[in-house]
């Protein structure tokens, strides 16, 4: 037994020491320069953007909801920007927060915060990698989703990151934005085609796959002469042991050297002719110098393509409702006429203004009055209801994705903040607990901003999974085991336990229905009440679904 | 069950079912094994046997004993005339008569993930959109109504089970990962009275939420779903999931494996009515040791697969299922330095048969040498079509996706020799 012991214990040791080394504790924010939005700008920002739909509501004769709850609010866009509920730690400092302004200081509060920059990271970088494993070695996702949170970090302009990535050279471990190009090699060969296709839907918003073998059958501007010229652009691209690199352009003609397989015919698709690059609108964007690569992303970023600030926009304006301004979020229609600006527009070109600021971007989103308003809507009859919803007069029900359900019970089963600072075996817990949870509810990869309805074994696994059974049970230090013990009435502990579930306070029906559960059992026999209740939260629709 | 998303069970239709169910022995055996017909007469389903990693062809339905490409394996004959199939599988051997081996199945897709989506769907992966598996097909349009279980079921865990893609995520496969010992999420975690009471619970807390928005509240589906879900779970055709009161003997004769009990749990589920099931069985990407790793499997996939064709037609079950036993590609003829075979798309071999399809053939033929292209090609779309045919399915019905492009439900042609 003692020869088990002590290695266990070192390899434990090992582990543990890992573990804490890889995620530093977070530091401790303070009023960093950055941190100070100029109040005016952004108040100008988003004045904007709500003059726009209020002039729509008031043509179309659309009634806007009333104002949600503050504490509605927090909860939205901790669910958007970290992907979990906001702990009862938060939601009480929110509540003694009495300065005005306290959601803006809160949204950007979150920004800082780590857990942004992580979970966000993850969100875009299924639009630009994908979440399939990719070839062994050469493809290294987990590099790509940290350089991409810290560059969220830094808050880098947009335009940047993207110029960084659909540019990069070297190894996919020292510069991890040359995943972007190795997520795309497929059985030692890289498809060109791929990253044509990925660049299109992750940068400008559109598909063209389709154009891969024919024009695109509703959109006569892409043709499939245009898909080739786009993934021309990849031409020069080489993948080789010392990372990715661009060959020069003096060099031979270029084809696609596929590798040989046994049993491939001579001459099948051996040599393929690398198109020439070239662009499907805008060619004036393109400068003169530099590789072909980096034209290109000079060319996607340059400030006179809409589709490049429309497409991310509409991304960032998806991820923070639950739902896109333009559905589906990689394949919009073109741009609406220069003088027939949408809000994508507006949004976009302000987002421009202020130099592909995202931080800047989320945060008129988050102050906008759309974002704020209750998902309660006075209309009477669906119609009326669906116009609300199409010109964003009222919040839309949408949803929760699997890593926010998961997150938010996690978060749910403690009083104190889960982040980089949490106890050691919390964060084990919700990384194993996360992956796991996700996988079986269903993943959705970069498909995760189209809406479907809940499954049957969704239901159940929120009803009777061991996640749940661990996160309501008064056993050990979670949640409901210091509501049960630590509450100093009835009152306390329902009031406590819909703070921690949904950030709100019961109604007077649903007080009065947990006080008489809890009133009609003795003392020791509460925590079992108190775990009913949690169970009750956990899997009502108000839990699994954003508003 | 899908139909019930048109016929919405109430609260109270579940309490009053679940109040009866209490004197349910007085009542005819509305049970499992009453459920179904059996025979020609049952509307047919659609079990695959998956194998997860691409099995090598040549350690299994195509070997090449003594020559450069064969390896060690050796052949042996079967009840299927002319057709000689590895040595590892004298059970299999024996059961082939009632079944088809095509040797000669294409795929372009050598990567796993992308394989899998190819021959699980018969559509190569698109990245805007999701195709269906063509389980999820078959369960979604072979519908069942007594069933209170999901249609389509798989057993076993793998790491892309079958999805219902632009269907829906309604139509995804039930997930079973550890058949016969455990059925994950299906029992409440309370007793009855403490979850009436949490229901009741739930009840106050939706209504609540509902309040002032019952239209949009009432479109998510939420309560609908959570009711199916308890249907399901006090349901008595959840036995299906349960091997306890299956005689031992037959319990052995499947195997002691994850996938033996899978395969056993797949042929109760078929008595209960469940359309379209896949068992995974992990663990064939043999790129090195090859042949031991062969031998492994053989040793699940042998007895259990054998045993599930024997019980079949013993339960006059096989006339109305069709059972495919598939990889997302096969093996290189060439054996690697670490005597190891790679992913193989260029030609790979699949065991169909039941469902009312011919029986008796061995379609394709493959080069000893390794050099040739295989005689007869399938592509897996076109098998898919034959399938879809087989069971009553408009291969060419098209359903509208989500970027509003109609799409087949199988663009391939029916291979005409393989239907009866």
């Amino acid at each position: 037994m003692k020869r088990i012991i002590a290695p266990l214990t070192v390899v434990l040791g090992v582990f543990a020491l890992c573990f804490a080394a890889v995620r530093p504790p977070q530091r401790i924010q303070t009023n960093s320069p950055e941190s100070i939005v100029a109040a005016d700008d952004l108040s100008e920002s988003v004045s904007v953007v709500d003059g726009f739909l209020e002039t729509q509501w008031r043509t179309e004769g659309v009634a806007p909801a009333a104002q949600a709850d503050d504490l509605q609010v927090l909860r939205r866009l901790a669910l958007s920007l970290m992907g979990t509920v906001p702990s009862l730690e938060e939601v009480r400092q929110f509540e003694a927060d009495e300065a005005p302004g306290r959601l803006e200081r809160w949204t950007l509060r979150y920004l800082q915060d780590d857990r942004f920059a992580d979970y966000f990271a993850e969100r875009l970088a299924r639009s630009y990698v994908g979440v399939e494993g990719g070839a062994f070695v050469i493809f290294r996702r987990d590099r790509f989703v940290s350089w991409l949170a810290e560059e969220l970090r830094k808050n880098t302009p947009y335009d940047q990151l993207v110029r960084v990535m659909v540019a990069s050279e070297g190894l996919w471990t020292g510069e991890p934005a040359s995943n972007f190009i190795t997520s795309a090699v497929a059985e030692d060969n890289l498809d060109r085609n791929k990253l044509a296709a990925r660049s299109a839907r992750a940068f400008l918003g559109q598909s063209i796959d389709c154009a891969q073998c024919h024009d695109h059958p509703f959109n006569e501007n892409l043709r499939e002469a245009d898909f080739a010229g786009l993934a021309g652009q990849f031409g020069r691209v080489e993948v080789a042991a010392l990372g990715v690199h661009e060959m020069s352009m003096s060099g031979p003609d270029m084809k696609s050297k596929k590798k040989k397989k046994e049993g491939d015919d001579e001459d099948e698709e051996a040599d393929e002719p690398i198109p020439d690059p070239a662009v499907p609108f805008g060619k004036d964007w393109l400068p003169d110098d530099g590789t072909t690569r980096q034209k290109f992303a000079v060319w996607l970023t340059h400030a006179e393509n809409r589709r490049f600030e429309r497409a991310i926009t509409n991304r960032v304006w998806g991820l923070m409702f639950g739902r896109p301004y333009v559905t589906p979020v990689d394949d919009m229609p073109d741009p609406p006429a220069a003088d027939q600006p949408d809000l994508l527009d507006v949004l976009g070109a302000d987002f421009r203004q202020h130099g592909y600021d995202l931080r800047h971007l989320i945060l008129t989103i988050a102050s906008s009055r759309s974002f704020r308003l209750d998902s309660t809507h006075p209309a009477t009859d669906s119609d009326e209801l669906a116009a609300a919803e199409e010109a964003w007069a009222v919040f839309p029900l949408t949803r929760l994705r699997p890593e926010q359900i998961i997150g938010s019970i996690i978060q749910s089963s403690w009083v104190r903040t889960v982040d980089q600072n949490s106890h050691l075996v919390v964060r084990f817990m919700r990384f194993t607990k996360e992956n796991d949870f996700v996988n079986e509810y269903g993943d959705l990869g970069d498909q995760e901003l189209d809406q479907d309805l809940g499954t049957i074994p969704q239901a159940l696994l929120r009803m009777n999974s061991e996640v749940t059974r661990d996160a309501v049970k008064t056993d050990l230090m979670t949640a409901s085991t210091r509501v049960a013990g630590m509450c100093r009435d009835d009152e306390s502990i329902v009031e406590t336990a819909y703070l921690i579930c949904f950030c709100r306070k019961p109604t007077p029906p649903e007080e009065e229905h947990f006080l008489s559960l809890l009133a009609e059992v003795s003392k020791n026999e509460k925590s079992r009440i108190v775990e009913d209740i949690f169970w009750a939260l956990f899997n009502s629709p108000e839990f699994s679904w954003n508003h | 069950m899908n139909d019930l998303l048109n016929q919405p069970v109430t609260r109270r239709s579940i309490l009053q079912s679940a109040a009866g169910l209490g004197l349910s022995f007085l009542m005819p055996a509305l049970n499992l094994k009453a459920a179904e017909q059996r025979g020609a007469e049952r509307t047919k389903s659609l079990l695959i046997l998956w194998m997860a990693g691409g099995p090598s062809q040549l350690e299994t339905w195509d070997p090449h004993a003594g020559s450069a490409t064969g390896g060690q394996t050796k052949a042996i004959k079967t009840a299927l005339p002319g057709a000689a199939i590895s040595s590892l599988y004298p059970q299999v051997a024996e059961q082939l008569g009632e079944l088809n081996i095509i040797r000669s199945l294409t795929s372009k897709e050598g990567d796993h993930e992308r394989g899998t989506v190819y021959v699980k769907t018969g559509y190569r992966p698109d990245p805007i959109f999701t195709y269906p598996a063509i389980s999820a097909i078959v369960a979604s349009r072979l519908k069942n109504r007594d069933l209170e279980i999901p249609a389509h079921v798989s057993l076993g865990g793998g790491q892309w089970p079958a999805r219902g893609g632009y269907l829906g995520a309604s139509h995804d496969a039930f997930r079973i990962f550890n058949p016969g010992r455990h059925i994950n999420n299906l029992k409440s975690m309370v007793g009855k009275d403490r979850q009436a009471q949490r229901l009741k619970s739930l009840d106050v807390v939706t209504s609540a939420f509902a309040r002032g928005k019952q239209l949009q509240v009432e479109r998510t589906l939420h309560q609908h779903t959570i009711d199916q879900a308890l249907q399901m779970m006090s349901s008595e055709q959840l036995k299906a999931f349960e091997i306890g009161d299956e005689p031992e003997a037959v319990q052995d004769a499947y195997g002691d494996s994850q996938f033996g009990r899978g395969c056993l749990v797949a042929r109760r589920l078929l008595e209960t009515g469940v359309r379209a099931i896949e068992v995974t069985l992990n663990g064939w990407d043999s790129h090195a040791s090859n042949h031991e790793g062969h031998v492994t499997q053989s040793q699940m996939l042998d007895p259990a697969f054998a045993t599930l064709i024997s019980e079949l037609k013993q339960r006059d079950l096989l006339q109305s299922t069709i059972v495919l036993c598939i990889g997302e590609f096969g093996r290189t003829p060439k054996i690697n330095p670490l005597d190891g075979r790679d992913h193989w798309p260029n030609w790979f071999s699949c065991i169909v048969g039941g469902g009312g399809l011919a029986k008796g053939l061995v379609i394709g033929e493959t080069d000893p040498a390794g050099t040739k292209d295989a005689t007869e090609p399938i592509p897996v779309n076109d098998l898919y079509a034959t399938l879809l045919q087989q069971l009553g399915i408009d291969h060419e019905e098209e359903t509208m996706t989500p970027i509003g492009r109609p799409i087949a439900l199988s663009d391939g042609t029916p291979v005409g020799k393989l239907l009866s």
